[in-house]
């Protein structure tokens, strides 16, 4: 993955931006020594290393504002990072450019319960927002595997979706408002606790936009009432098709479960041997369908559930009878990343979406791919809304076998977009998916994204090296070309 | 002497904006033209006309999905899902009665353009929450496509949002991907009756804030709730606060009861069942309570619902009520000098949130500003993104904001 070549006379001038920064973010908030700008020569997709110039840590809005307006004066590019914990390279430094870390802003702010809102910083974590509210039975409701550690600017980075999110939807569909600051210092506020924005919805258009856009310094998040009760069904069927199928009637038959996931064999093995969750090991793949609300809804569509299931071949049936035993049905599912991480030295998360119908098919394809590259894969798939994540094992010590790896990983994700999906459902591009965006995107498609980058951000200094295979000169993307002159188009119907 | 161009295709579409561009000629982008008198006034002598780019081009129940060319008529597609017992769950409000015309006369294009979304926004979301791809012409004249036909989705920037709302100013959408939903097998709503403003808002706080699973909550102050077609809320002989509960049978009679214990203490309680409650719930959509007052100019605003009531208080004008849980105030005021434009902006300058001006003569619409003002560092990014997709200014120019 080639990254934007150095600028020399950028690294060259490191003192002098380290005292500009420091007179902005005094005392420890400007890291320059190795050893400490270690800890953030990588994100979560750790195959990539990269030493950052300088790291700033501000604490107050002011400061971003500042940081990024002597950045932007000075030429010098900027990388935003919340927890790091990025699966896509979204926080992967740059040798000439700063790390902007949010961690910082970890301060809830406001909590409004009359207006089910709350103001936080970005840095708090998702799970933190919950924990904030949680006392009078309110949640914030993306929860993406990682929400221990993620924080909320990440997942307004990302998008961040979670095993909920399709009936409670994406970071997208549960924020209100974000205050941010544009790379030449600008601070604006989008929203507030009022729904739906005024203007353009930049609100929308930032949500997912991998910053590069703007570095978001407050959020103002949805809350929702925790549903009364949830139950888990864990259903097993002999073929992948068939809990395919079985996912399609549950949804035709107009029910969207609180969370429907799915496992291949390989990753209910390696799940089941890590966390020893009671799964059926003599299935082909395993669905957990999690219904919650009021008790008499869930009990009427656990038994709608259990119907479709058993009419589609489930040989294994199973209901959640307590709490205790619906978070037993999930502890492999969320489980199982580390649990595959026991049974390869590596291994490589895809994240591609595709239409849920295609499932059989992409497996069969899967399967093939596995044994061309010689490397395993086990499948976690967010089957309601047909978000696949599979997992590739490799061992890197092996010469060629990250290539290989990563060689199997876009040819699934190729695949994905191939069938009528995309090529990254909740991770984002980053650095990783970058090169692949021709495969979804013409020219025209991605310059018309750029001259939106163009707006926020012209000097391209901003995370540059994500998202975009190729960085186009903003004075480029403006010129048109248009050899205009006569209405020359006489079959254009005209009343 | 303008000329209206009639698209049929997108080959079409891509010559008439590339000639504008050229020419710097502006256009009028009209779906059907339901919502043309909303907004500031265009000022072009052109137009383009989408209502032949027609067809739901994809619909596949089961993946809740659905595409279709932007001129298509949005009674047509409600009319198609409601067939396999889906729906859009952002019930689009139908503004054209409100607008003086014919009620179902919108096109799916026109509404997202607006991101119009009815009393089910504060639990699905609005058009924009169900908006899953694109494909438009720029005023560059480019065709280029944003999102897709699946829900997760994080490739690229999300362009969709950016073109819902935008009022056709960025873009001409040819082609429209829509994230369908089950309808609901029940919907009932719980009355409550003669509350005043500030208790109903503490009624639908209250409702909302349950784990009921609310997707509607809106009040009708006395003097509108007489209009109502539903007996039960037009001789209630005083305010309606109407709180909707969706689902199985035997879920929404649970819900039902328990907020009806829940609120008991607040006013008298009654209950909608499904035939009932579908007809009150579209009379709110569509600002129905307000279509007779065809002299007055009409306001959105969106507030945080605790506001709402204070707002209008403040406001002190006029005939008001509120869905969202008290965050969205139709408010029908004169449409004399400014109509109260003023007014509302300043009420709205210590309580936040904005407004829009629905309904009023072209003569205000030209003179006011329809959306809420932006402060100039907001004005110029907004200035910067327009000119990114129409760097000429040739599409829509002046309907959001003036000069734009």
């Amino acid at each position: 993955m080639k990254m934007p070549d150095p600028d020399q006379t950028i690294i060259e001038a490191k003192a002098d931006i380290v005292t500009a920064l420091r007179a902005i973010v005094p005392g420890e908030g400007v890291i320059v020594d190795e050893d400490e700008l270690r800890v953030y020569e990588s994100d979560g997709l750790t195959a990539y290393k990269q030493l950052p110039l300088i790291v700033v840590l501000p604490e107050t809005t002011d400061q971003v504002s500042q940081v990024l307006k002597c950045c932007q004066e000075r030429g010098v590019k900027v990388v935003p990072r919340g927890a790091g914990t990025s699966l896509s390279g979204g926080a992967l430094p740059l040798a000439d450019g700063i790390i902007l870390g949010l961690g910082k802003f970890n301060r809830v702010l406001e909590i409004d319960f009359e207006n089910r809102c709350a103001v936080v910083q970005p840095g708090v974590t998702n799970l933190g927002i919950t924990k904030a509210v949680e006392s009078e039975g309110f949640y914030y409701a993306p929860d993406p595997s990682s929400q221990i550690a993620c924080t909320i600017g990440g997942n307004v980075a990302e998008n961040s979706g979670g095993v909920h999110c399709l009936k409670y939807g994406l970071t997208t569909n549960n924020l209100l408002g974000l205050e941010m600051v544009l790379m030449d210092g600008t601070v604006l506020r989008i929203g507030g606790k009022h729904l739906d924005a005024e203007g353009y919805d930049l609100l929308g258009l930032m949500t997912g936009s991998e910053g590069l856009l703007g570095v978001v310094t407050e959020v103002t998040v949805r809350l929702l009432k925790k549903p009364e009760t949830a139950q888990a069904l864990l259903l097993g069927f002999p073929t992948a098709e068939q809990a395919g199928d079985c996912v399609a009637a549950i949804i035709a038959g107009g029910i969207i479960p609180g969370g429907m996931e799915m496992m291949d064999k390989p990753a209910i093995h390696a799940a089941e041997d890590f966390v020893h969750a009671g799964y059926p090991l003599d299935v082909d793949a395993l669905l957990i369908v999690e219904l919650d609300g009021p008790q008499a809804e869930v009990d009427h569509l656990i038994t709608e559930v259990s119907d479709i299931a058993e009419r589609h071949g489930a040989v294994t049936s199973r209901i959640s009878e307590s709490e205790e035993e619906r978070l037993s049905f999930w502890a492999g599912r969320k489980a199982a990343f580390p649990a595959v991480g026991r049974i390869s030295p590596d291994y490589y998360c895809m994240d591609g979406t595709i239409p849920r119908a295609q499932l059989p098919l992409v497996l069969r394809r899967m399967r093939e791919m596995s044994e061309k590259y010689g490397l395993r894969v086990a499948n976690v798939f967010h089957a309601g809304d047909g978000n696949l994540h599979p997992l590739i094992l490799y061992d890197a010590n092996k010469p060629g076998e990250l290539e290989a790896a990563e060689d199997f990983g876009s040819d699934i994700l190729k695949l994905c977009v191939e069938v009528g999906g995309v090529l990254t459902g909740e991770h984002g591009v980053g650095v990783e998916k970058r090169d692949l965006m021709g495969a979804m995107f013409s020219e025209t498609d991605m310059k018309q994204q750029q001259r939106v980058k163009c707006a926020f951000d012209p000097e391209a200094l901003l995370n540059p090296g994500k998202v975009f295979p190729q960085l186009h000169r903003c004075a480029e993307l403006g010129r048109m070309h248009i050899s205009g002159g006569k209405l020359p188009f006489p079959d254009l119907p005209r009343f | 002497m303008g000329s209206t161009f009639s698209i049929e295709n997108r080959d079409q579409l891509v010559e008439a904006v590339t000639w504008a561009a050229a020419e710097e000629q502006p256009l009028e982008v009209i779906g059907r033209g339901s919502k043309r008198a909303l907004g500031r006034p265009v000022q072009a002598a052109h137009s383009l006309d989408l209502s032949k780019l027609t067809g739901i081009t994809l619909y596949e129940p089961e993946e809740l999905v659905l595409s279709a060319r932007a001129g298509t008529s949005i009674a047509e597609i409600e009319a198609a899902v409601d067939e396999k017992n889906q729906m859009l769950a952002f019930e689009p409000a139908d503004l054209s009665p409100l607008l003086g015309g014919t009620a179902g006369s919108g096109s799916v294009g026109g509404v997202l353009a607006c991101n119009l979304s009815g009393p089910r926004r504060i639990k699905a979301g609005a058009a924009r929450d169900h908006f899953l791809g694109v494909e438009s012409a720029s005023g560059r004249g480019e065709i280029f496509k944003s999102g897709g036909r699946v829900v997760k989705n994080v490739t690229g920037y999300d362009l969709c949002k950016l073109l819902c709302g935008s009022y056709g100013t960025l873009a001409v959408m040819t082609d429209v991907t829509l994230k369908v939903l089950p309808r609901p097998q029940k919907t009932y709503t719980v009355l409550l009756l003669g509350l005043d403003d500030a208790t109903a808002m503490k009624a639908m706080s209250r409702a909302l804030g349950s784990p009921h699973e609310v997707s509607a909550a809106a009040h009708l102050p006395a003097a509108l709730s007489p209009g109502s077609a539903v007996s039960y809320v037009a001789e209630a002989g005083g305010a309606v606060t109407a709180i909707r509960v969706e689902g199985p049978g035997p879920s929404v009679e649970y819900r039902c009861a328990a907020l009806r214990r829940e609120l008991a203490d607040l006013g008298q309680t009654e209950e909608l069942h499904s035939r009932n409650s579908l007809t009150l719930w579209r009379e709110l959509r569509d600002v129905q309570p307000l279509w007779q007052e065809d002299e007055r100019a009409v306001w959105r605003l969106s507030v945080a619902p605790s506001a709402g009531p204070e707002v209008v208080a403040a406001i002190g004008q006029g005939a008001a009520y509120y869905d969202w849980g008290g965050g969205l105030v139709w408010l029908a005021l004169s449409s004399e000098g400014d109509a109260g434009a003023q007014r509302i902006r300043d009420v709205l300058g210590q309580y936040g949130g904005y407004a829009t001006l629905i309904r009023a003569p072209q003569k205000v619409r030209a003179a006011e500003a329809v959306f809420q003002p932006q402060a100039p560092a907001m004005a110029a990014l907004t200035a910067r993104v327009k000119d990114g997709f129409d760097p000429n200014r040739v599409l829509n120019p002046g309907r959001m904001y003036a000069g734009l």
